[in-house]
C-alpha cells in the first residue's frame, strides 16, 4: 500500500489553497493514502498504445461566433462580492507587507 | 385521485381540459411540502409566492388561448446548483449560501419557456460530491421510505421530493451516478442523458466532462416529456451535441420489437446484495416473457471504474472548485482576524530566527485563499479538492491523470464492442438499497464504491437511467439499471415503458 506523509500532504494543502487544521491533516493523510492505494489499481491495466480520452465526446475546434456581445454589467459582476468598491473586488494588500 | 398523486402527463392533460388549474395544482404540491418537508427535508427553498405567480400566469395564457409550452403548468423542482437569476443558489454549501447568480442557466430559461412552474431548490451532497446527501451544509434529507435511511445523492433531495410525491418532476444531475443511485434508493425514474444531450451552461461544474443534467420522475411517460422540454444544442456550452432533438414523448409507448438485453456477468459478483440481484433478475425475466433476447456479456473493463472516476472527477473538481477564493463572490474569513494571526505566527518565526519559516508563509492573499476555502468547503469537497491536486501534480500527472483517461477509452471501447451484440445492458442501479444515515460517513472509499455500476456510463458519456423494480424483503426500493449507445435517451425511455405496463412497482408509494 502506497501511503502519503502528513509532509506531502501539507504540500498539496499549499497548491490546493486549503488551510488543514492538524486534525485534518491527520485524517487526509490516511484517507488519501488509503484511496490512492486503491486507485493503484489502474497498474495492472496494460495501457500502451492507448489514446488518452480527455472527454466523453471527442470534439474539436468549436469555435464561438466572432462577434461584440455586451458583458455582464460591472454591477451585476461585483453583487456577490465579499468586499468591493464602486469598480473593484477588494482583497488584502498584495504587494509589500 | 389527490392532484399530488397525479403523474406529469395526468396533469397536462386535466388542465388542458379545464378540470383544474395550475394554481389548484400548485397549491396542492406547496401544501403537500408544507405537511411532510419537515420529516423528509428534501427543499433547501420553497419560492411559494414565485411559483403561486407562475401558476396564475400560465392559467392566464391558458384561458386566453395564448400558445404554451411543454409543461405547462406544471410543477418542477430545481437541484440547488443550477444558476437561477436574482435566487439564491447554493450547491448546498456555505461557500455558496448567500450567492445570487446575476444569470439564468439554460436548463432553467428552459424551463421557463416550456411554462413549468418552478416550486423550489432541492437538497444535495455538497457541489454534487456524495453518494446520500449527507455532505449538505444547509440540512439533512431523509429517505420517505424510511427516514432513518439516506435518500441516495447527490440528488438526494430530488429524488426525496418525488417520492414523497410533492412534486411531479425533479431536476438532478449526475457525475458518477448522482441521479440514477437516489432514483433506485427512493423508488423514482431517473435518467443521465448522452454527454452533450442538456446543457451544461449555468450548471456550478463538479467534473465538466462528467457532469450531466438529467429528468427524475415517477413514470416512463413524464420522464420522456421531461427530457424532451430541457435538451437540445445550445451554443453557450461548446460541449453541447449539435444533433436534432427527438420527441421522446411522442415515441415513449412504442414497444421495443426483437429487444436485445446483455446482462454483465461482472454486475452480478461479490457485493451485491441479495434481494436486489433477485429483484434484478425477475425484472429480466419481465422483458423475456415481452420476447426480449438475454445475452451474457462482459465489460472487462468495468472493474476499474470507480478507480478511473476518483481519479478524473476529483481532478476536474480541484481546477473548477479553484474559482472559489472568497474574492469574487462566496465566502470569505474574516480579514482582520486571519491578518492578526498571519503577524503573530511571523513573529513567532522572526523571534524563533526560523528566516526560511518567514520565507515560506503565506502572504495575505494566499492566506485569505486558504483560510477561507477552508471554512467554506466541507470536509467532503476539501478531500476531492486535495486528491485532484495530488494526482494532477508534478511528478504524478502521468502515473494517475493520464493513466485513468488511457483506461476510459478502454472502458467506452468495452461498451462499443458490447453494444454490437445487445440493444441495451441492464443491471442493478446500486449495489444495495438505502443504507443508515452515518453508516458510511467515516469511509469515504465505501461509499465510493456505491457508483460502482453508474460511473461507467459517465467516463463513456453515455445514457443511462434507473427504473423502480421491485423491493427488498424489508421493503426499499430496487432500482434497475439500464444503459444504451450514445444519444439513444429514447430505447430506455421506451424499454422502461414496457416495463411499467407489466409491472406496478412505479406505483408503490411511501406512507408518509
Amino acid at each position: 500500500m502506497s501511503s502519503l506523509t502528513r509532509e506531502e500532504v501539507e504540500k498539496v494543502s499549499l497548491l490546493a489553497r486549503l488551510r488543514l487544521s492538524e486534525e485534518e491533516l491527520s485524517t487526509m493523510t490516511e484517507q488519501m493514502s488509503q484511496i490512492v492505494s486503491y486507485v493503484e489499481l489502474l497498474e495492472e491495466v496494460n495501457t500502451d498504445d492507448v489514446e488518452p480520452m480527455a472527454h466523453a465526446v471527442e470534439q474539436h475546434n468549436v469555435f464561438a461566433e466572432d462577434a461584440v456581445h455586451e458583458s455582464l454589467p460591472r454591477d451585476a459582476a461585483l453583487a456577490n462580492a465579499p468586499k468591493r468598491d464602486d469598480e473593484c473586488f477588494r482583497v488584502p494588500a498584495v504587494l509589500g507587507d | 385521485m389527490a392532484l399530488y398523486e397525479a403523474s406529469a402527463t395526468q396533469l397536462l392533460s386535466q388542465l388542458e381540459s379545464g378540470e383544474v388549474t395550475s394554481v389548484e395544482v400548485t397549491k396542492a404540491c406547496l401544501d403537500r411540502i408544507r405537511q411532510h418537508d419537515g420529516a423528509v427535508g428534501a427543499f433547501l427553498k420553497v419560492m411559494d409566492e414565485k411559483a403561486l405567480a407562475q401558476a396564475a400566469e400560465v392559467d392566464r395564457k391558458r384561458k386566453a388561448g395564448e400558445e404554451l409550452g411543454l409543461l405547462a403548468g406544471v410543477p418542477v423542482a430545481v437541484k440547488d446548483l443550477l444558476c437561477t437569476e436574482g435566487e439564491v443558489t447554493t450547491c448546498a454549501s456555505k461557500m455558496l449560501k448567500d450567492f445570487v447568480p446575476p444569470y439564468s442557466s439554460t436548463v432553467i430559461k428552459k424551463l421557463q419557456a416550456a411554462d413549468a412552474v418552478i416550486v423550489g431548490k432541492t437538497n444535495m451532497d455538497e457541489f454534487a460530491m456524495g453518494g446520500s446527501t449527507e455532505n449538505s451544509a444547509l440540512g439533512k434529507t431523509r429517505n420517505p421510505w424510511n427516514t432513518d435511511l439516506v435518500p441516495g445523492g447527490s440528488s438526494g433531495g430530488a429524488a426525496a421530493c418525488l417520492a414523497a410525491q410533492m412534486v411531479p418532476l425533479s431536476i438532478g444531475t449526475d457525475t458518477g451516478g448522482s441521479i440514477r443511485q437516489p432514483a433506485s434508493f427512493c423508488g423514482v425514474v431517473g435518467l443521465k442523458p448522452t454527454y452533450g444531450r442538456v446543457s451544461r451552461f449555468g450548471l456550478i461544474a463538479f467534473a465538466s466532462s462528467l457532469d450531466q443534467i438529467g429528468p427524475m420522475a415517477r413514470t416512463a411517460e413524464d420522464t420522456a416529456l421531461f427530457l424532451e422540454a430541457m435538451s437540445g444544442h445550445d451554443p453557450q456550452d461548446s460541449t453541447s451535441a449539435n444533433v436534432p432533438c427527438p420527441l421522446f414523448s411522442k415515441t415513449v409507448d412504442q414497444p421495443l420489437e426483437g429487444l436485445r438485453i446483455g446482462l454483465v456477468k461482472e454486475h452480478f459478483g461479490e457485493g451485491l446484495d441479495g434481494d436486489v440481484e433477485k429483484a434484478v433478475r425477475e425484472a429480466v425475466s419481465v422483458y423475456e416473457k415481452l420476447g426480449a433476447k438475454v445475452v451474457d456479456i462482459s465489460l472487462p473493463h468495468n472493474k476499474y471504474g470507480i478507480a478511473t472516476y476518483y481519479i478524473i472527477a476529483p481532478s476536474e473538481a480541484s481546477s473548477n472548485l479553484a474559482r472559489f477564493d472568497g474574492a469574487h463572490y462566496g465566502h470569505r474569513c474574516d480579514e482582520a482576524t486571519m491578518l492578526e494571526e498571519l503577524q503573530k505566527e511571523k513573529d513567532a518565526l522572526v523571534a524563533a530566527g526560523d528566516e526560511l519559516g518567514v520565507k515560506r508563509m503565506d502572504t495575505p492573499l494566499i492566506r485569505m485563499y486558504r483560510q477561507s476555502r477552508a471554512e467554506g468547503f466541507g470536509p467532503e469537497v476539501k478531500r476531492r479538492i486535495m486528491l485532484g491536486t495530488y494526482t494532477l501534480s508534478a511528478g504524478y500527472y502521468d502515473a494517475f491523470y493520464l493513466k485513468a483517461l488511457k483506461v476510459r477509452r478502454l472502458i467506452r471501447e468495452d461498451y462499443d464492442k458490447a453494444f454490437k451484440t445487445v440493444d441495451l445492458i441492464v443491471g442493478p442501479t446500486a449495489p444495495n438499497p438505502a443504507f443508515a444515515a452515518g453508516s458510511k460517513t467515516n469511509d469515504p472509499l465505501a461509499m465510493y464504491l456505491e457508483d460502482l455500476y453508474t460511473v461507467t456510463a459517465n467516463l463513456a458519456g453515455i445514457p443511462a437511467m434507473s427504473i423502480p423494480c421491485g423491493f427488498t424483503s424489508g421493503g426499499l426500493p430496487v432500482g434497475l439499471h439500464m444503459q444504451a449507445p450514445a444519444l439513444e435517451e429514447d430505447r430506455l425511455l421506451r424499454a422502461a415503458y414496457m416495463f411499467q405496463k407489466e409491472t406496478d412497482w412505479h406505483a408503490k408509494t411511501p406512507s408518509l
